[in-house]
């Protein structure tokens, strides 16, 4: 089970998501949400990742499809709270290199503004 | 024995991570074996059987005082390891799939490929740390 709730923050969309990334419901809930953000325009999007207790491979790469979506509409996708072992995952797999991870969501806000 | 349905990729999981912990592994391990577990499932079902519900996932849990070894095998037409991309290749970083293997073989101590007759076989191995 996915949960995934999304607020707008000094012009950033966070997206709130917790519970479990896996093949089927959970990561095909992820796509949808970032493509209907896409299609309202929503551009700077911070995936908060700190109530997701799981994610596997499949939902990896639907992180990773997000973030070349975004990016492909000349938008940025950041993470923000990664817990120990999503952290884990993204070290392993060498994600941690293409993500823009942060842990603080006031710094992680103000970071697409400086960009 | 699976039938090849994406829910029982949730079964296997959860079957992996219960003998995990009667094995004595502890938290992080039986989390590592179960992903491991998990991966390897998803390929048999998808990759391996192409989803065909009449083809079953075979899944065998062995604990011995060493640790523990975990059988995957499907009944489709196997599967050429070398083909295998390095998910870790710059090129490759982006891909959207291609991760599965990868991280079973990182969570396990050892990851075998083995192609029978009718399908594939994956021999996991992860060892009891002294």
């Amino acid at each position: 089970m996915i949960k995934m709730t999304s607020r707008r923050v000094d012009g950033v969309t966070i997206l709130d998501i917790g519970g479990r990334i896996t093949l089927g419901e959970g990561s095909t809930q992820l796509r949808d949400s970032i493509r209907q953000l896409l299609a309202a325009g929503e551009k700077r999007i911070l995936v908060n990742l700190g109530e997701v207790s799981y994610i596997d491979s499949s939902g990896l790469g639907e992180l990773v499809s997000a973030f070349t979506a975004v990016r492909a509409e000349g938008g940025e996708l950041k993470l923000l709270n990664l817990t120990r072992k999503v952290h884990d995952l993204l070290q392993i797999t060498k994600l941690y290199t293409v993500f823009d991870v942060h842990d603080d969501e006031t710094s992680a806000i103000a970071s697409f503004a400086a960009a | 024995m699976l039938e090849s349905r994406i829910e029982n990729v949730d079964r296997a999981e959860a079957a992996a991570e219960e003998v995990a912990r009667a094995a004595g592994f502890d938290v992080d391990e039986q989390h590592h074996i179960a992903m491991a577990v998990r991966e390897i499932t998803v390929n048999a079902i998808t990759h391996g059987n192409q989803l065909d519900a009449a083809k079953k996932v075979h899944l065998d849990f062995s604990i011995s005082p060493a640790g523990l070894i975990i059988e995957v095998r499907d009944e489709g037409r196997g599967f050429d390891a070398s083909k295998l991309p390095d998910p870790l290749a710059p090129d490759n970083l982006l891909r959207q799939s291609g991760r599965g293997i990868f991280l079973a073989r990182a969570f396990m101590d050892e990851l075998d490929l083995k192609n029978l007759r009718h399908g594939l076989e994956v021999r996991m191995a992860k060892r009891k740390r002294r």
